[in-house]
């Protein structure tokens, strides 16, 4: 590092010495890089965002009607089966080259996980709490608000965290049509040969994240107070 | 909506299914490197998964090797890479170009799959069984063997049923580094603005991963050791629960 720093010799990143690690690049290229980074961050929050809106009223509908449940984790898997670089071109016809796109490609993955954890999360709830709720007068909305979704909480907290980082990751492949945050810098890195812009992007793609993992986890551990000082639940 | 006639007659005209650059040869390519790595991570994969979870270890090697696996972007190992001097993009035998770089990645990210719920398996192996086992005078080796692989088969087959999946997404992407595969069809299309043909080589991706998944649903159910309940509902119910969602939940990363 500290040669690098030397007054005249040449830029890290220029075409000689095209190191993976450059600080001077950082700082050069600083607003492409937090466009790139603010562009990432938001279409994987929309994302999330919207697929947690979806996944929960889909999830309660699926758990009344149990043919109506087998057919959307039939859904579920035929979507994450489905490889996302060949889900956002099939998007394409329908909402064009645009962020809109990778969004929705990206919460239909999301949707997949959040729609199961949600469902895995409320037969978690044992049934005798259940029936002591009932028992107590609670009437069904009551008893799934009060009683249900709270000790569901740790289930789909874990569904979420997934659903997060893997959205995050996947939000690279939107270089495709030309949103995907990150992945633009990424797939830039590549065409040009650039190793700094590569190693920067991808370094800052997994530290997003770590980052909002660390979030969610932190919301988890202050919306379940319950669950502090006995130890290990789930 | 013109794209979609567009892909239509690029999915019926004979010249882009033959040749080299054809959507069959591409096809095979992509198969090819599928299996590879499949049976490459299979091979480093189950001898740690099962051995440590014949121990009763292994579990917080299995949640952090599939937390990194799902938050590095496969997109952005591949990219590292193919730029690096080593593998780099040079042609690797019937692989074609980065086809080296491909099957390190792709092997990479078949690995969290495999070994979790391999790992997962054996250690939910219930311990009367186990003690049963013991009490019957099986040594070490005849309890792996005779109980816990037999009783762990489903789960360990799910796990690589999902790497599959996972592997054949992977591969689509490597195109986006102008690697092997029929992924390669979507970003032409894409990047040379002919969308029709983009499109169509996502349809047949997409196709193809659904064939993979139903006949590995299959052969799981074929190959599976010990007969379960017929009732869908009740297996879901049991046992197999708490796994499932750790399986599915790995196989969002591509």
């Amino acid at each position: 590092m500290a040669a690098v720093a030397a007054a005249d010799a040449p830029s890290c990143y220029s075409r000689l010495t095209n190191e993976w690690f450059c600080w001077q690049y950082v700082q050069d290229r600083k607003p492409e890089i937090v466009d790139a980074t603010v562009q990432h961050i938001q279409i994987t929050v929309i994302a999330v965002v919207v697929s947690v809106l979806i996944a929960f009223p889909l999830a309660l509908v699926a758990r009344r009607l149990p043919r109506l449940e087998a057919l959307i984790l039939g859904l579920s898997t035929a979507v994450y089966t489905i490889p996302s670089l060949a889900l956002l071109p099939l998007l394409v016809p329908f909402t064009g080259l645009s962020a809109t796109t990778v969004v929705i490609g990206l919460s239909l993955y999301a949707l997949t996980i959040l729609v199961r954890s949600i469902l895995e999360g409320l037969r978690s709830v044992p049934a005798d709490v259940r029936e002591s709720a009932t028992g107590l007068g609670y009437g069904t909305t009551r008893r799934l608000f009060r009683v249900e979704l709270p000790l569901a909480l740790p289930v789909m907290m874990a569904g979420l965290r997934v659903a997060t980082v893997s959205t995050v990751a996947l939000t690279t492949v939107g270089t495709l049509v030309s949103y995907g945050g990150l992945g633009n810098l990424i797939n830039d890195g590549v065409r040009t040969n650039f190793r700094a812009e590569l190693m920067t992007a991808s370094i800052i793609c997994v530290g997003l994240a770590v980052v909002l993992d660390l979030l969610i986890v932190g919301s988890q551990w202050l919306l379940t107070p319950w669950t502090h000082g006995r130890g290990e639940t789930t | 909506m013109t794209v979609v006639t567009d892909a239509w007659d690029y999915l019926t005209t004979a010249s882009s299914w033959t040749g080299e650059d054809g959507m069959l040869h591409l096809m095979e390519q992509q198969l090819l490197l599928t299996l590879t790595a499949l049976l490459l991570a299979m091979a480093i994969g189950l001898p740690i998964a099962l051995g440590l979870g014949h121990l009763g270890r292994g579990g917080l090697l299995a949640i952090n090797i599939s937390n990194i696996g799902r938050a590095v972007p496969t997109f952005a190992l591949l990219a590292l890479l193919v730029v690096a001097d080593w593998p780099g993009t040079r042609e690797f035998g019937p692989y074609g170009r980065a086809g080296l770089a491909t099957i390190i990645a792709l092997t990479l990210f078949a690995l969290p799959p495999i070994i979790t719920s391999a790992n997962v398996a054996i250690r939910e192996v219930s311990p009367s069984v186990r003690q049963a086992a013991d009490g019957m005078g099986m040594t070490g080796g005849q309890k792996f063997w005779r109980v816990e692989l037999p009783l762990a088969a489903a789960l360990v087959m799910s796990g690589i049923r999902l790497a599959l999946v996972q592997v054949w997404a992977t591969a689509t992407i490597a195109a986006l580094v102008a690697g092997p595969g029929l992924g390669r069809v979507i970003t032409d299309g894409f990047y040379r603005t002919n969308y029709g043909k983009g499109i169509a080589g996502a349809i047949v991706v997409a196709v193809v991963a659904l064939v993979l998944e139903a006949f590995a649903a299959f052969a799981q159910r074929r190959l599976d050791p010990v007969p379960r309940e017929p009732s869908p509902k009740r297996h879901r119910g049991m046992s197999a629960t708490r796994p499932m969602v750790a399986e599915e939940v790995d196989a969002v990363g591509h």
